[in-house]
Order: structure tokens, then C-alpha cells, then sequence
């Protein structure tokens, strides 16, 4: 087992077209170190690891492996040094066992696979390895967490000495995280590797790394060892110069004048026929923020989607101001509910139709954009969508650009401006609202949830991300398993206990 | 009571040898179908290559006088279709499914045209295994005289399922078929496991269409597929992609096809046409209990999966 080496990337720059997504940064990978990349989204994380590795070529720079100069023209090279990488979504196949998962990554697999050989020689493995896993479970059966120790795990299996992760703990509890990234560290302290880790969250890095670098726009904002570092320096750095959006407050109490949307005993079924949401109640009151935290895949989507109407219902009620809600288009136009499904490219536009036309979903068959009902009025279309645009700076600012053409940011600003900016929406369910995006957007997001709670409206928000509802939610209730297992107020919070039950292992 | 018994043992054992004699195209085709599948791949072309199959294996057994010639023919007719409808797919924007169809009406375009001259003639058959000598009853003989093909089908099913399982190419077809993001991270080639699983698919089920051909009563007309490359399409869906499963639902289906013969047979004359439509009966129920937009079911290939939303 040898030794990780060290990696300079000297001076690297890629560019796509005119954008500079990696702008002149250099990036020293010491020996058995504990590497962090921070920065927002866009800011040339992952394409700079990827030009470290062989993924995609730098247009100038020089890459330097125990001070000589080397090559990095594909993966294969990067592989040969011990380099390999643990991407931001899974590169695990589903329907395949664990065993054969490891198997399948191995560049030495035989052309005729002696399982009863191949498996005593992963086993073998895995009883130095630092997670335990069930060899031969369906990688579909798996949770997210125990996906991504596979995922490491395969790493480990092919040798790697330098492991690169982008963003390994977005789909993990907190617990989980500490887990994963603490047996790492314990890798990096005993000198068999070193892990460099594209990460958003500032916790982890202050918690595991040894050093810390921050891009900005694809530029080297700062470089420092972490014990020199601060939180505060360290959000600055990311964002820049310019000033964080201010936050709105709770400026009013949450209303107790009876429920606003109301889900009673429902049941619903996943897309693999099986229940995903079982029995489940809740309310949310005028003037309140309900926050569904969990780990994802607990049947949130599938409550969010019943809600919506895009998923049929098993048996159950949704009551909105008390009574039966079934969501035709003129029941939500009166009832004001509105969900903002999560990936809302795919499930909320038409992604082939114009930012004007997407914005004007939800009124185009009502005055002033149709005439005597019917006729749609182009320029009453045109006028509303600039309108929009502006209010809601979405850019480009070109109403007439298909939406798809539009970064995951600006999709998000043009939903919200369709279902919040008319202030129609007095109910808003929404799920996942800030995936994929950055400070400056999920603040934007942010605010306008808070602006409609202000307002007196009920939010519905079930979240991936623990800190956001923790920010937003007024109460909060704990999903797994297609149940709530769990409901505190925000005031009474214990983040331990979120914690355990978030993990499915509440104490019973 | 003893003639009433002689009936139903008659129609068992004729139910039995036609679900066998009936099985080896939905076997072939099943098998090069699920294949093919399992690379994340439709090829709904299966019905023109069953014909061109079974064209050319007549013709070619027709013109050298060796029916195996004709086979190994098909199946180099097969894996050309094969490459032909792996070739359209990988062009930008072309659909597997809508490529398939053309490929139905160009494989039995092209079967019909080649084969106008083969109408009236008989080609020489493939020869049988007589597993009926011990009994005297004629109705167990002809029962039991097996297409070798039927053996090579079964073989067939378990090489594949050994393939796929045990092999590092199989290995990779599934992660192709299941997971092609996580594939091609790995460095895996998506467009050579689908078009190699394609060719040999098509392949498979060109070795059906010679069954239909070169086994009594050894004729070529234009419609001896009777749909069953299309069939075994929802076979494949019944069989929940597995091969070995493919190999007891062709039996099945090879069964629901003989029925009406079988009955007949026995004297039943009734409803003739009504128990010849039962394999398309069968085709139908598998369809509607397997489209229900509600679950996915377990044994799809996740690319199948995601094509389908």
C-alpha cells in the first residue's frame, strides 16, 4: 500500500465559450491531507477537480505530481497516480449487488467472473474497510447513506490514495455525515490518503479539513489552513464584495384561527406501487411556516406531488379553509393553493415554451391576457412577462427565450414569480426550493416564503436540508418512512433528537 | 367415461407438444428481445427480423439444400437488421421505439418481396428428435417429434442468464441498461454494449423466424409470424426481463398458441377462431396489467425506466 503523493495544480484555467469557469487557480494537494474546496454555485469547484483529474482539459496550466510534470490527458492517468473521484450524484448501478458494484469498477475484471473467488477476495477487503456493508444487497435497497460509504468504499477498493468528493454529504442526516467524513479523516490522520472535498457547508469544513480553499466566479478568492480560519471569514469570502441579501423577519405571530390546508389520514403510493405516505396529518395555520424535514425519499416528494395533484390518492383528505380540496384548476385559482414542485424545470414549465408564455401559465385563459375568453392577447402576454422579469430581475431578461435556456436560478425566480409575485397565492406548498442553487438565490427564495408567512399565508416546505427549514419554519415535523415520527416547535428545538429521528432510529 | 378420458389426455398431449413446437420463436425472440432490452435498448423491429428470418432460412435452405445453412443465414440476416436499427439509434434525436416500427415495416417489406418466389415450394426441414418411440399412440409420437432448435433455445436461455450474471460483458450490459450515467463514469462504452446486445438480439430472433420455416410443414407465406415478434415483446415484460423466466413464458404463450389446434384435435371445433386468439388475449392482459402508470415494475432496466417517465 503505498503512500499518497502530492498533487500540484499550477496556474489551471478552462474556459466555455467567453465564461472563464476556472480562472488561473492553483491548488497544492499535500500528502495525507485533508483538502476543502468552498465556493458558490458556478464558482469552477467541480470543473477545476475535473481538470485535475483527467475529465476535462485545462486550456493552460501545468499539473505537477511529486514535482515533476505530468499529463493529465484522461481519467485512466489520474487512476494510475491513486486519484479517483465520488461524484455528486451516484455512479452505483441499482439493480446490481453491492459485491457487484465493487466488482464492476475494477479495471482487472476477469472476462468470466468466479463469484465464490471474487466474493472472499471483496470480503476479504471489507474487513479492513471502515464501513460495513451487506455484500450482497441490491444497491437499490440501500439508503442514501449506505450508498455513499459503497460509493467510497469502491474507491477505497481500486487503490485510491487521493479521493475527491463533490458535495458527499448533501444526500446524508448530519449523523450520517459526521460518520462518513469522520472515518476519512481517520484514513487521512493514519497517512494512507488524502481527500479533497468540494463542500457548500461550513461546518464540515471547519470540523474535518486541514486547509481550505475559496473560489469565487472561478477565481482563487483565499487559501488558508483551517485553524486559521473563522465561519464568518470564511461565508464572506464565498460571497464576495457584494452585500448578502438582507433577510426578512418574523415580523407577525402565527395565526390560530383554524387551519389553512389540512391533510387528514393520507395515503399514497410511490412510483414503485408501494406506500410512500401512511396516514399522515398535519396542519398548517395563516401566518405559519411548516417545516418536513428528513432525509429525502421518506415520501416527501410524494406528499408535495398528492398535494399538487400530480400524484393520485389512496384514501385520505385534503381540506383547504375546511373543505374537500381537489386541484382543478379553478379549485387552486380559489382556494389560492399553489405547489412548487421540486426540479421545477422538469415539473413546474413547459421547458420548450418562452419564459413569457411559462409565466403566464396560470392566467392566460383569464383578462387581460385572453380576450372575451378565448383570444390570448400577445402583447397584454408580453407586457405582464416584462413586468415580471423585472420585478423579479430574472436574467437574461428576454421573454421571449425558451425557459430551458434559462440557468437552474433564474427557472426558479420565474416560477416564483408566476405563482407568488401576483399575490393570488395565499397557500404554498413547496418542496426542495432551493436545490441547485446559491446564496443569492436561495436567499431570494427565502424571502419571498417569509414575505408570503408575513403576509398571513401558510407555507408548506419540506426540505433535504436541514439548515433550511431550521432558518425558515415556525414548526417543525420529522418525515420517515411515509410517517411524521416527530413534530417540536422551532422554539423547542433539540437538534439532537431532529437528529435521531430523521435517521429512522428514534428511540422508542 | 373412457372416450371422455381418451379426449382430454388427447388434447393434453396435443396442448403439450404444440406449447413446445409453439415456444421456439417466442424463445428466440424473447431471449434477443430481453437482451437487448437489458441494455437499455427496445427494439420493437423483432416482428421484420422474425420474417426476414424465416424468409431467408427457407430461401437459403430452399437453394443449397441445407436447412442448418439456412439458419446460420437467418442469423447473419438478424445481426445485419440488428446493426441497421442500432445504427439509426445512435443518430441524434432518433427514437428507439420509433426506429423499431420502421423496422417492422421495412424487415417484412423486404421478407415480402424477397420471398414472392418462395410462395408455392418446399424447402428441405430441419431434421426432428424423436422422442416418442416408446409409445404407440400416434398422438404422443407426433407430439413428441422436437425441433432441435427448441434445445438450443433452452440452452440459449441459460447461457444468457450465465452471461449476464457471471460474465464481466454481462456486468457491463446491465450497468448500461440500468444505469448509464454511472456506466460511462466508469468509463464504460454505452453505444458498443448497446449495439453488440442489438445485433446479437436481433440475431436470436432471426434464428425464431428459421423455426418457422424449416419445422413442419416446412412452408414459407406471408403470414406465418402471426405477430409474434411483437408478442414477445410483452413476454419479455411478463417474464420481468429475466431469460430463464422468458424461457416459461414462451412455453406459455407456445401453449395459449396451441390450444385452438389442440382442441380441434380432440374434436372441439367450437370457437375455433375464439381459442386461436388466445394468445393475443394473453399479449393483451399482460399489457394492461403491466401499464399501470402507478408502479415501475422491478427487473426494468433503469433507462428503460426514465425513457418511459
Amino acid at each position: 500500500m503505498s503512500a499518497p503523493v502530492l498533487i500540484e495544480a499550477l496556474r489551471i484555467t478552462k474556459a466555455f465559450g467567453s465564461m472563464r469557469a476556472v480562472d488561473d487557480v492553483s491548488l497544492t494537494i499535500r500528502p495525507a491531507t485533508f483538502h476543502a474546496i468552498v465556493g458558490e454555485n458556478g464558482a469552477g469547484k467541480s470543473t477545476l477537480v475535473k481538470c485535475l483529474l483527467g475529465f476535462q482539459s485545462s486550456d493552460a496550466g501545468e499539473i505537477r505530481v511529486d514535482n515533476q510534470l505530468y499529463t493529465m490527458a484522461s481519467p485512466g492517468d489520474a487512476r494510475r497516480l491513486g486519484m479517483g473521484m465520488v461524484f455528486q450524484h451516484f455512479t452505483l448501478v441499482p439493480s446490481l449487488t453491492v459485491a457487484e458494484n465493487l466488482s464492476l469498477a475494477r479495471p482487472d475484471l476477469p472476462a468470466i467472473i468466479h463469484w465464490d473467488q471474487h466474493h472472499s477476495r471483496i470480503a476479504e477487503f471489507l474487513g479492513h474497510a471502515p464501513f460495513k456493508v451487506d455484500l450482497d444487497r441490491r444497491v437499490a435497497h440501500l439508503a442514501a447513506g449506505e450508498k455513499q460509504k459503497v460509493e467510497i468504499l469502491k474507491q477505497l477498493y481500486l487503490a485510491t490514495r487521493i479521493l475527491i468528493l463533490d458535495e458527499p454529504t448533501s444526500v446524508l442526516t448530519p449523523a450520517e455525515a459526521d460518520e462518513v467524513l469522520g472515518v476519512l479523516r481517520g484514513m487521512v490522520d493514519a497517512g494512507k490518503l488524502s481527500v479533497v472535498m468540494i463542500t457548500h457547508k461550513l461546518r464540515e469544513v471547519m470540523q474535518f479539513a486541514d486547509e481550505v480553499t475559496i473560489l469565487r466566479r472561478g477565481r482563487c478568492v483565499g487559501h488558508a489552513m483551517v485553524r486559521d480560519m473563522t465561519v464568518p471569514r470564511l461565508a464572506e469570502l464565498m460571497v464576495g464584495e457584494s452585500k448578502p441579501q438582507e433577510e426578512i423577519e418574523k415580523t407577525t405571530p402565527v395565526s390560530s384561527s383554524g387551519p389553512a390546508l389540512h391533510v387528514r389520514d393520507l395515503e399514497v403510493r410511490g412510483d414503485n406501487g408501494l406506500p410512500a405516505v401512511r396516514r399522515l396529518s398535519l396542519a398548517v395555520n395563516p401566518g405559519e411556516i411548516l417545516g418536513i424535514a428528513g432525509v429525502s425519499g421518506n415520501g416527501q416528494k410524494e406528499l408535495v406531488q398528492a398535494i399538487g395533484g400530480q400524484r393520485p390518492i389512496e384514501s385520505g383528505d385534503i381540506l383547504v379553509g375546511g373543505r374537500n380540496f381537489h386541484p382543478s384548476r379553478n379549485a387552486i385559482r380559489e382556494s389560492g393553493l399553489f405547489t412548487l414542485p421540486e426540479e421545477p424545470l422538469q415539473n413546474a414549465t413547459v421547458p420548450g415554451m418562452s419564459v413569457a408564455e411559462n409565466l403566464a401559465l396560470r392566467k392566460f385563459d383569464r383578462f387581460p391576457i385572453a380576450k372575451a375568453g378565448f383570444l390570448l392577447d400577445r402583447v397584454a402576454l408580453m407586457e405582464s412577462a416584462r413586468e415580471a422579469i423585472r420585478t423579479f430581475s430574472i436574467r437574461p431578461p428576454s421573454p421571449r427565450v425558451p425557459i430551458r435556456s434559462l440557468s437552474g436560478g433564474n427557472v426558479q425566480r420565474a416560477v416564483l414569480a408566476r405563482d407568488l409575485g401576483s399575490g393570488d397565492a395565499r397557500i404554498v406548498v413547496v418542496s426542495n426550493p432551493c436545490f441547485g442553487l446559491d446564496f443569492a438565490a436561495s436567499a431570494f427564495v427565502h424571502n419571498h416564503l417569509m414575505e408570503l408567512r408575513n403576509r398571513g399565508g401558510s407555507v408548506l416546505l419540506a426540505s433535504a436540508h436541514l439548515a433550511e427549514v431550521l432558518k425558515l419554519a415556525d414548526r417543525i415535523v420529522v418525515m420517515s418512512g411515509g410517517e411524521i415520527v416527530y413534530e417540536t416547535l422551532r422554539a423547542h428545538l433539540d437538534m439532537s433528537v431532529i437528529g435521531r429521528h430523521m435517521g429512522g432510529h428514534a428511540a422508542a | 367415461m373412457q372416450a371422455e378420458g381418451a379426449a382430454v389426455s388427447g388434447i393434453a398431449v396435443a396442448l403439450a407438444g404444440g406449447a413446445i413446437r409453439g415456444s421456439i420463436p417466442y424463445i428466440f425472440v424473447s431471449l434477443g428481445e430481453c437482451l437487448t432490452e437489458k441494455s437499455g435498448r427496445i427494439n420493437l423491429g423483432m416482428e421484420g427480423v422474425l420474417l426476414m428470418g424465416a424468409m431467408t432460412a427457407f430461401g437459403i435452405s430452399d437453394w443449397s439444400g441445407s436447412p442448418w445453412l439456412g439458419v446460420l443465414t437467418a442469423a447473419a440476416v438478424g445481426a445485419l437488421l440488428g446493426l441497421l436499427h442500432a445504427g439509426l439509434t445512435e443518430l441524434p434525436r432518433v427514437n428507439d421505439v420509433a426506429a423499431g416500427i420502421a423496422m417492422i415495416v421495412f424487415g417484412s417489406g423486404l421478407a415480402f418481396f424477397f420471398g414472392k418466389r418462395f410462395v408455392a415450394p418446399m424447402a428441405p426441414q430441419l431434421p426432428v428428435i424423436d422422442f416418442g418411440g416408446w409409445s404407440s399412440d400416434p398422438a404422443i409420437h407426433s407430439a413428441l417429434r422436437i425441433s432441435p432448435l427448441f434445445f438450443l433455445g433452452i440452452a440459449g436461455a441459460f447461457t444468457l442468464h450465465y452471461v449476464l450474471a457471471n460474465t464481466r460483458w454481462g456486468l457491463r450490459v446491465l450497468a448500461v441498461g440500468d444505469a448509464p450515467e454511472a456506466a460511462r463514469s466508469m468509463g464504460i462504452s454505452i453505444r458498443n454494449k448497446r449495439m453488440v446486445a442489438t445485433v446479437i438480439g436481433a440475431s436470436l430472433a432471426a434464428v425464431g423466424g428459421a423455426h418457422l420455416t424449416l419445422y413442419f410443414p416446412g412452408i414459407w407465406s406471408e403470414g406465418i409470424s402471426g405477430g409474434q415478434g411483437l408478442m414477445a415483446v410483452a413476454l419479455v415484460i411478463f417474464a420481468r426481463w429475466s431469460p430463464r423466466r422468458c424461457l416459461a413464458a414462451a412455453l406459455l404463450f407456445g401453449a395459449a398458441q396451441a390450444l385452438g389446434p389442440s382442441l380441434q384435435t380432440a374434436g372441439i371445433t367450437g370457437y375455433y377462431h375464439l381459442f386461436n386468439a388466445s394468445p393475443y388475449l394473453l399479449t393483451l392482459i399482460v399489457m394492461i396489467a403491466s401499464c399501470s402508470h402507478r408502479k415501475t415494475l422491478t427487473g426494468m432496466p433503469g433507462a428503460l425506466a426514465a425513457a418511459r417517465g
